[in-house]
């Protein structure tokens, strides 16, 4: 079975909403839309309080060129455009929609199946920029810019990312058990965009269904094919993906498109499809809440603008014993200090931790025995450059390759001594660039 | 007999490695300045880069070879002993407004309720980076003491129970490390005078008035009733927060009376402006 060379770790999976199907949660009465929903510019709205929109309707267009528009989820009427907390507490703008409660939403008609065939791939790629989308995987970097190959680069792969090596989530899952045979086709939009020859579908092995109803609907084109992976974090990371599926290295420093792949999450192939085949822009998407004492947890389909208490409330209410939120998964995801903020594009999931799990152990001193650096996936000596961060000696982390380092998290993970090795190297980072 | 000859031999080797060392103690030898090491005994030492140089070394070396004390200034010594390192390279001295840093936060943890607990590294930047703090407030003081650590002349300390740094103005030289660590700017380098005391406002929250005022119990909302009360114009709001521009202000206290709030602060007396 294929998986990555270097490091990595397999913590317990906890995916107790693997046979969960996924629920459409009800049409909340207000929206509040972020306007920052990727990574780059954040969108310029170009509603005014009191606009009525429609469902599908662009209420922000790109900001820049890495930036990407956002749509009205629903049918409604634009209250205000305030600031509204992220998950993390820091104010942001967003567009607040009040729900028309009749009719609060409706779809466009589809393409064609002909229609669809006679798009070029500069089509393709402009209709996936207008629908907004968006690397769904969970570093939402603008799919048009992704598709949109390099002059002297040619793809020769599409790698479609089916792997959810993070424990707890489930919400990839429930979407190729739900709807394999669009993801497909979607694969095969994103192959003709960027011109590769092949697509790969990489599913780890914890996934049988999922692997099944996948490898059923690839089976029908000679040009696809589901590849099942070792379960083994962070196996979802696009390095270790496109060693795992196809043994090609990504050199430093580097984009994927230098060895010839282009990677894409499976909820994005699937948000292609949707723009594509339904006119539909990437409004709503598909996250895992769960824990330990949640009540009702599961996959819920959520319009985007959510309030993160509605999405809590229709999983049955915030448990008493609730130590910490994680917006995303338990080893890459970041704790959620309000519920006041809504659900935007890259919002995998939330995980309710107790009190008794959430809390961070106590801290020892290093002992060298060097678990750290056997686990790193990109073959990184945390301790090292934590102790470099410790001393504030930036360049030193720079040498070291800390700008390689992908934020997996294997690292604090593996420590016994319990020492913060990814947030002082997370700190490096940030004054690197600082100083850049 | 045997000790004898150790003593010989080890007296030989003596008087051989003198006369090396005292031939490459001539031939390798570097000229400096005596000036440079006068300068550097004068000098605090704590190579805190106040003065644009990577350290007192190298603004002792820039002074001894200095045509004029323009723009050499070290923030460490008082204006006696910038007299002294001018007097030492034969220059007159250049007056020197003397700054100490303020804290633009007061909120103490009664005045802003943790509304989560921060369970990560105690580090200011760390945290900043993480999320919006333990309180609502966007803006405020972390309390974990990066300032503290950065400052390199023990001048800074965080108060018990309170959770916000406090400055020994005596200490405080005004070098700006604490400016360059604080992730939130909330240590600002304000001139002093020694017919006056400071009055600033200890607060940096740009939230509108209602929003700031549910965030902490002492947040400047923008009112601007100090700057109606101020004879001299001298609090400048922008952005629902008021800054007193201190070349205006007269330290008459009248702003303080007049803050709802009880934002601005002023320092107990007048400090030496030397």
């Amino acid at each position: 079975m294929k998986t990555f060379k270097k490091g990595g770790v397999h913590p317990p999976e906890k995916k107790t909403t693997n046979n969960c199907p996924v629920v459409e949660m009800p049409v909340p009465d207000e929206l509040r839309i972020m306007l920052s929903q990727c990574i780059g510019v954040p969108a310029k709205p170009i509603v005014k309080p009191g606009d009525s929109v429609a469902c599908g309707q662009m209420i922000a267009e790109a900001g820049g060129f890495v930036s990407a528009p956002v749509h009205s989820p629903v049918n409604g009427t634009v209250k205000k455009i305030e600031p509204t907390r992220t998950p993390q507490g820091i104010w942001q703008d967003s567009i607040v929609i009040e729900t028309d409660k009749e009719n609060p939403v409706s779809f466009p008609t589809p393409r064609s199946d002909g229609e669809v065939n006679d798009l070029s791939p500069d089509d393709i790629i402009s209709i996936v920029g207008d629908c907004g989308i968006v690397g769904l995987g969970g570093a939402t970097f603008p799919t048009r810019v992704k598709l949109s190959v390099p002059k002297g680069k040619t793809a020769e792969f599409v790698l479609i990312n089916g792997a959810e090596c993070e424990p707890c989530l489930t919400c990839d899952d429930a979407l190729m058990r739900r709807d394999a045979d669009k993801i497909v086709k979607g694969t095969l939009l994103i192959m003709k965009a960027t011109g590769a020859k092949a697509g790969m579908i990489g599913i780890e092995e914890n996934k049988p269904e999922a692997i099944k109803s996948m490898s059923d609907a690839a089976g029908k084109y000679s040009n696809l094919d589901v590849v099942t992976l070792k379960k083994k974090y962070p196996q979802g990371g696009e390095k270790q993906l496109i060693y795992a599926i196809t043994g090609r290295t990504v050199p430093a420093g580097s984009l994927p498109i230098e060895t010839g792949c282009i990677v894409d999450n499976v909820a994005t192939a699937y948000a292609v499809y949707d723009a594509v085949y339904n006119r539909r822009p990437l409004t709503e998407r598909i996250l895992t809440v769960t824990g330990p004492e949640v009540p009702n947890p599961g996959n819920f389909l959520v319009k985007n603008g959510t309030s993160l208490l509605e999405i809590m409330k229709f999983a049955g209410g915030v448990p008493e014993d609730t130590g910490k939120i994680i917006a995303g998964g338990p080893m890459m995801g970041r704790a959620v200090s309000s519920l006041e903020s809504s659900a935007t594009k890259g919002l995998s999931g939330l995980v309710v931790l107790p009190e008794s799990t959430s809390l961070r152990k106590p801290e020892g001193p290093c002992i060298r025995c060097g678990r750290c650096v056997s686990v790193c996936p990109m073959g990184l000596e945390p301790y090292l450059l934590m102790l470099q961060a410790d001393v504030k000696r930036w360049d030193d982390m720079s040498q070291s390759g800390v700008l390689n380092c992908l934020e997996c998290g294997c690292c604090t993970y593996s420590c016994p001594a319990n020492r913060p090795l990814l947030d002082m190297i997370k700190l490096g980072k940030q004054e690197l660039r600082k100083i850049k | 007999m045997i000790i004898g000859i150790s003593i010989l031999v080890l007296g030989v080797i003596g008087v051989i490695a003198a006369i090396i060392l005292f031939i490459a103690a001539k031939r390798f030898y570097v000229y400096e300045d005596p000036k440079i090491g006068e300068i550097e005994e004068l000098l605090p030492g704590a190579n805190c880069g106040g003065c644009g140089f990577s350290g007192c070394h190298a603004f002792a070396v820039e002074c001894a070879s200095a045509k004029s004390m323009d723009g050499l200034v070290c923030t460490g010594v008082n204006s006696e002993g910038m007299k002294k390192i001018a007097d030492i390279v034969g220059l007159t001295p250049v007056a020197n407004q003397r700054k100490v840093a303020i804290i633009k936060c007061s909120a103490s943890c009664e005045n802003r309720d943790p509304r989560n607990h921060y369970d990560g590294v105690r580090s200011c930047a760390i945290e900043a980076s993480l999320y919006q703090g333990e309180s609502d407030c966007i803006y405020g003081c972390l309390g974990c003491g990066d300032c503290v650590a950065a400052c390199p002349f023990g001048a800074m300390q965080l108060n018990e129970g309170e959770e916000l740094p406090h400055v020994d103005l005596d200490k405080c030289t005004g070098c700006g490390k604490c400016v360059e660590a604080c992730p939130r700017n909330l240590c600002e380098l304000s001139p002093i005078y020694s017919d006056r005391p400071i009055v600033w406002v200890a607060c940096a929250n740009r939230d509108r008035g209602p929003v700031a005022m549910k965030e902490c119990g002492v947040a400047c909302i923008g009112c601007t009733k100090c700057r109606k009360v101020c004879p001299n114009e001298a609090p400048d709001i922008k952005s629902f927060i008021a800054h007193i521009d201190q070349e205006k202000c007269i330290s008459c206290g009248e702003c303080i009376k007049a803050c709802p709030r009880h934002t601005i602060k002023s320092t107990a007396d007048p400090i030496s402006a030397d």
